[in-house]
């Protein structure tokens, strides 16, 4: 490996990124980012109570009745948020897992490590509401169409991931491994995106995207974003706070963790 | 406003099994995330202070 360590209790990585004059390598110590992540979780938490109740309040009391699907369609609030979250938390871990290889930083396999519990539960989350709506609108609690299929496989590539790093007893060898699965599973996200348009799927096409304006009234709109927002905000929260337990349970023998432990600091 | 009362508001215009079945077991995993995440922490804590413990002893 390259780049020369300063020891076990130290920052791993030599050489430092310096943009802007600011190391942003000193980050990458689990030792500076801990209370830096502890500043941040009350702020995220809260963003995300009030970005939850103000989308409820939008999806339910402002946002009208659709006039196909009635009042079934309110699960959009929950599915939609929940879907990109599932996704956009892959890819975020998927880059972290990427870093981590290249780099050799261990907190930025923390960070992977950190985030996959909260990516399986949205994931779960959009299939479990995904059914919940398919019912009354197709007929059927589940098809095996390519958008349903490739968010199940989603949720496999989470728990495998999971179950991967919870199988190997040494931290290096499991961060690599989940590494690697989780940069060969990133080819499952943009199948999950597109397989609406690649494929004739049951499932209905996309009603928001970059490139025209949403095929849907403003106020169901303004609900949705909303509530992917408190998705967003909550998801930090939780992987930061996870990723504090995994640094005290890494670190457990250095230094500075036995120091602010002594001192209550923690 | 979409809702004449509250009973009209809890029957989603027939729709309720579907629509609080999302909504509760959406509130109801996140809350259980939670109590997962405090629960690990503590018991991280916990570890850091018997070891703290052996190690003044």
């Amino acid at each position: 490996m390259s780049g020369k360590t300063t020891g076990d209790h130290g920052n791993q990585v030599g050489t430092a990124l310096v943009i802007g004059s600011v190391n942003w390598f000193k980050y990458a110590s689990p030792q500076a980012f801990y209370p830096l992540a502890g500043a941040m979780i009350p702020w995220f938490a809260w963003a995300a109570a009030a970005c939850g109740i103000a989308g409820l309040y939008t999806g339910f009391f402002v946002a009208p009745t659709d006039h196909q699907q009635g009042e079934s369609y309110r699960i959009i609030f929950i599915h939609v948020a929940a879907a990109w979250m599932s996704m956009f938390i892959y890819l975020v871990m998927a880059f972290w897992a990427g870093v981590g290889l290249v780099f050799n930083t261990r907190l930025s396999h923390m960070m992977a490590t950190a985030l996959a519990p909260t990516g399986a539960l949205f994931t779960f989350i959009a299939l479990w509401t995904g059914s919940l709506w398919g019912k009354p609108t197709w007929g059927t609690w589940w098809v095996w169409d390519a958008r349903l299929t490739s968010e199940l496989i989603l949720l496999f590539l989470y728990f495998g991931f999971m179950a991967l790093q919870a199988a190997i007893d040494e931290p290096r060898r499991a961060d690599r491994a989940g590494a690697v699965l989780a940069l060969v599973g990133v080819v499952n996200i943009p199948i999950i995106y597109f397989s609406v348009k690649w494929w004739n799927t049951l499932h209905q096409g996309a009603s928001v995207s970059l490139t025209s304006a949403p095929t849907m009234a403003a106020t169901m709109f303004s609900g949705m974003l909303l509530m992917a927002l408190a998705a967003w905000m909550y998801s930090i929260a939780a992987a930061l706070h996870r990723m504090r337990s995994i640094i005290l349970e890494r670190e457990r023998g250095t230094d500075w963790v036995a120091q602010q432990a002594r001192e209550n600091r923690l | 406003m979409n809702w004449a009362s509250w009973s009209d508001f809890f029957a989603m215009g027939g729709y309720a099994v579907y629509v609080w079945g999302s909504y509760g077991a959406t509130i109801g995993l996140i809350i259980v995330e939670t109590f997962l995440l405090r629960s690990r922490r503590r018991a991280a804590l916990e570890q850091l202070g018997r070891s703290a413990m052996r190690g003044r002893a």
